[in-house]
């Protein structure tokens, strides 16, 4: 284990604890903030604003090209264009999201409970995934292509 | 409304993200991480410990706080319809709730802007379809 290793197994700890005291991952809560029709619950958006309010002095560091202090560089998405495509992407998610009230870490933190419906959604969710990779990969979203520094020219 | 607890637990995701991008230098998006975990690239291997590490956060709230991890209700119908559409949107959409939603915003990304605004519309539109049209429990 090197101390990269253990940061990344350390914030993925941290990110799901983080989903479990926010509420995250019970899908009332996440339906409670999507149903704007009926008994509105704005906790989400507490939950988003406490974490970007947190995140956000790291996140504009990294932006504005600071190294991080145990990797060579960042593997930022680079700043992609507003396409079709993307729009599509985050409306189709969108959707899914809406209709059960999981999105990929609740999901996979929940399945840790062992209850059939996150475990379901998970094994789908990869089967989406695949699926995308197969027919649709687009080498603009592919999260390897994005790490990967750009050859020299 | 939860708000001690929301601006809290929101907090841990802000850290946690924040320790992730500033040590490795690497984005806690959870649909990237998960779908990279997936590959066989070297990039793969910090992922595949984030994601162990995601899961063993879900035991310890078994144990430490199982108020946050109830049985839910989904019919299993629902739970594969749901999970085709947020792993493959994901995908096409290039990030989730985690990189766009919260380290897109944080880093004053626009196109993630743009793609959080769209999700929520589109998410807001899909839970009122299935918990008022069709009478699928909330």
């Amino acid at each position: 284990m090197t101390a990269r290793d253990v940061v990344a197994a350390g914030s993925g700890l941290l990110f799901a604890l983080g989903l479990g005291v926010a509420g995250m991952t019970n899908p009332h809560n996440v339906l409670g903030f999507l149903d704007v029709g009926g008994a509105w619950d704005p906790s989400l958006a507490l939950v988003m604003g406490g974490a970007i309010a947190v995140h956000f002095w790291i996140a504009r560091r990294a932006a504005r090209g600071a190294r991080p202090l145990l990797a060579s560089q960042n593997a930022l998405p680079e700043n992609p264009v507003i396409s079709a495509r993307r729009l599509a992407g985050a409306a189709i998610f969108g959707v899914g999201w809406g209709v059960a009230g999981f999105c990929p870490g609740p999901a996979l933190v929940s399945a840790a409970s062992l209850a059939l419906p996150p475990l379901v959604f998970v094994a789908a969710m990869i089967a989406g995934m695949r699926v995308h990779r197969r027919y649709f990969d687009d080498p603009g979203c592919s999260p390897d292509r994005l790490s990967e520094p750009s050859p020299a020219p | 409304m939860r708000v001690l607890s929301s601006l809290a637990g929101g907090a841990m995701i802000g850290a946690s993200a924040s320790l992730l991008l500033l040590f490795n230098g690497r984005v806690a998006g959870i649909s990237g991480v998960l779908s990279g975990a997936l590959e066989r690239t070297p990039e793969a291997h910090w992922r595949r410990l984030f994601v162990a590490g995601l899961v063993a956060g879900g035991l310890v709230l078994r144990f430490a706080l199982p108020s946050a991890l109830p049985s839910p209700d989904t019919s299993l119908l629902r739970a594969i319809a749901a999970g085709l559409l947020v792993g493959f949107g994901a995908r096409l959409g290039g990030g989730c709730t985690s990189g766009h939603g919260v380290c897109g915003i944080a880093r004053l990304s626009v196109p993630s802007v743009v793609s959080t605004l769209t999700f929520m519309a589109t998410g807001m539109l899909a839970t009122g379809v299935v918990c008022h049209l069709l009478g699928a429990p909330r």
